[in-house]
């Protein structure tokens, strides 16, 4: 019982049914989307992946790595606080 | 030399740059459809940022060559489904694009508002919402938006249709959630935000 009520005479091609004639407002869709697309990127964004990235080590600079020479790490040593 | 065990040491460093290169290439994406997803911009910029974080901790994961927006949209809508189970995002939506007109259809006297489209959108069940998202909005296939959701084909063609309907109905009818009147739906939106205000979650002062 295959019934093919055409209402609009629509006829996709495909035979999907979902798309059917874009409605009037779907260009409206896709400029919501593109206008936040558009817009200029805060810069937290660029931020964090530059953490993430130097988090991970790698760091801008390669190279200079050596550490050690001489006082390495600052002892806290010394005065204690006694409170 | 101590070699703490980092998230994606297995990639070379060029991997690595062109990773980071690609997702900040998405960024922007990324904001646009989580704007959509849940209306308010900060809410939707948190959401991103969300997204990077696992992305960053994921990307021995990523395949080179394949879409990194698709991939990442598989992580965005993945956390915005998370959080709206923990009811942060509902009846929110961005009044900033209130003023933008969209169109003046032949035959109607009113225009229809990007701000009317977006909050008919926002009034949607959330899997159509993103399916209409991804495929009206977005650009992507049917197939493509199907992977992203991880459903089937005609499952998503049938959301972006229900989806598209549901639209063009409420935009012919005026029949969209409005602050100003008290009909029915602005009625539920309205006690909707009540309930979010009420969980601590809401906007303070608007006006």
């Amino acid at each position: 019982m295959a019934s093919n009520h055409q209402r609009s005479g629509s006829n996709g091609g495909g035979g999907d049914g979902a798309q059917r004639r874009p409605p009037e407002w779907a260009d409206g869709l896709k400029q919501l989307y593109d206008s936040v697309v558009e817009e200029a990127l805060p810069d937290n964004f660029k931020d964090l992946l530059d953490r993430l990235d130097e988090m991970d080590g790698g760091g801008p600079s390669p190279g200079s790595n050596d550490n050690g020479q001489g006082q390495g790490r600052p002892a806290p040593d010394g005065r204690g606080n006694p409170a | 030399m101590s070699d703490t065990g980092s998230p994606g040491g297995s990639l070379s460093p060029i991997d690595k740059a062109s990773f980071k290169r690609e997702l900040t290439g998405v960024v922007p994406h990324l904001r646009a459809f989580a704007r959509g997803l849940c209306g308010r911009p900060d809410l939707a910029d948190d959401l991103v940022q969300e997204t990077m974080l696992k992305a960053w901790a994921a990307q021995d994961r990523f395949e080179p060559g394949t879409s990194m927006r698709a991939w990442t949209f598989v992580i965005l809508r993945n956390a915005y489904l998370t959080d709206m189970r923990r009811n942060r995002f509902r009846g929110e939506y961005d009044e900033g694009v209130a003023e933008r007109i969209l169109t003046a259809p032949a035959g109607q006297e009113e225009p229809i508002h990007l701000s009317d489209l977006h909050r008919a959108l926002l009034t949607l069940p959330a899997e159509r919402r993103e399916a209409l998202l991804l495929v009206g909005a977005g650009g992507f296939s049917y197939e493509e938006a199907a992977a992203i959701c991880g459903c089937a084909v005609g499952t998503i063609k049938s959301r972006v249709g229900r989806a598209r309907a549901a639209l063009s109905e409420m935009l012919a009818n005026g029949n969209i959630p409005r602050r100003s009147t008290d009909d029915d739906i602005a009625h539920r939106a309205i006690l909707e935000e009540l309930d979010t205000v009420a969980a601590g979650n809401g906007v303070s002062s608007r006006g």
